[in-house]
């Protein structure tokens, strides 16, 4: 049954989802894409622009991803998969948050798991650039993209647009 | 005006709950957490700066999508556990259908060469907003000589070795965590 199929994958996936569902976009493509064949690698790349284009937490990748396996349940099931483990988590340990709060363990496991929250985000990077197999134009606008984002503060709505409109003139 | 009611002026209800984090989560594009910060801490005033930052340190220990977490504590915080289901769902509600909408259009519309064309260009700028906030990351980390060649270990292992998720996060999390562990001892 693939509803459930995705559910149990989902959900074991957030329980690694350190650096949000950005951070899982490489494991999301091994399960969804390379282990189960539900999905090729362009459709990956076309629901990740969705998501990006369209209003919300991240984690809507997910959902879209969920859509386009199974349908409504599929979409649901997916989303609820992966919020739903550590929304319960978090709702039993929020009263004793207080009481390990800066403790050495905790203190060290949130140093510990920063610096591989931002290589699953890279990683994550390069696996769209990948899939998406682009071409030297379209590393042209990744480029300027970084470099426009990290030295300015437009709104990330205008990226989206200069890519699109890029997009459909042919260029990238 | 009740006596109760000036105590605590801004102590939302169900709906109020609902309707905040459903403007969260439609106003956000590329991560909506400074949006429910807004939100909660400056338009509405339903906790303190430092309230705020308080909850979101469980969030962010945890995994999972941090604002998904957040909503779940701040809906347990002023209606218990119907509170905690209607603030998520609040936020990711309204999100869902306007994806849902555009993932109909997809299945029409996808294949033709224009769309196609569109979405590639999206994806090379997601590909290039992704790669500017592992870049502000990397940069916010603390002891970068010691933590970012654990960065550099993640992506070859992801990345390039095509290694499992979960293997790499385990043992990169020994490690790392060991010798953050270690280094608190040291001060």
């Amino acid at each position: 049954m693939i509803v459930l199929d995705l559910f149990l994958e989902f959900a074991l996936l957030s329980f690694l989802a350190f650096g949000g569902a950005t951070a899982l976009l490489p494991e999301m493509h091994r399960v969804v894409v390379e282990n189960h064949h539900w999905l090729d690698d362009t459709t990956f790349t076309h629901l990740y622009a969705i998501a990006q284009a369209a209003p919300g937490p991240n984690v809507l990748v997910v959902t879209l991803i969920g859509w386009k396996i199974a349908g409504l349940a599929g979409a649901l099931a997916a989303t609820l998969a992966m919020c739903l483990p550590m929304s319960v988590m978090i709702y039993l340990l929020i009263d004793r948050w207080e009481s390990f709060a800066g403790k050495r363990w905790q203190k060290a496991i949130s140093l510990g798991v920063a610096p591989l929250a931002v290589g699953l985000i890279f990683s994550g990077a390069t696996l769209i650039a990948r899939s998406a197999e682009l071409g030297w134009p379209a590393w042209l606008l990744v480029a300027l993209t970084v470099l426009a984002n990290l030295r300015t503060k437009w709104h990330p709505l205008w990226f989206i647009a200069v890519g699109a409109g890029l997009g459909l003139l042919g260029l990238v | 005006m009740t006596a109760i009611a000036k105590e605590s002026p801004s102590r939302p209800d169900l709906r109020a709950l609902f309707l905040g984090f459903s403007s969260v989560g439609l106003s956000g594009f590329g991560g909506v957490l400074p949006f429910a910060r807004r939100m909660l801490v400056e338009e509405r005033q339903w906790m303190s700066a430092e309230e705020f930052n308080a909850q979101l340190g469980l969030c962010q220990f945890l995994p999972g999508p941090n604002v998904v977490n957040l909503a779940v504590l701040v809906g347990k915080r002023y209606q218990g556990l119907r509170g905690a289901v209607v603030a998520p769902v609040g936020l990711l509600a309204g999100p869902i259908l306007v994806v849902l909408m555009l993932a109909m259009l997809y299945d029409h519309y996808g294949s033709l060469p224009l769309a196609q064309g569109m979405l590639r260009g999206i994806a090379a700028v997601g590909c290039g907003l992704l790669f500017a906030m592992a870049w502000r990351m990397g940069m916010a980390l603390k002891d970068k000589p010691i933590f970012l060649p654990f960065t550099a270990l993640t992506v070859t292992a992801i990345a390039f070795l095509r290694w499992p998720m979960p293997l790499v996060m385990v043992a990169g999390l020994i490690l790392s965590g060991g010798i953050a562990y270690w280094r608190l001892g040291q001060k």
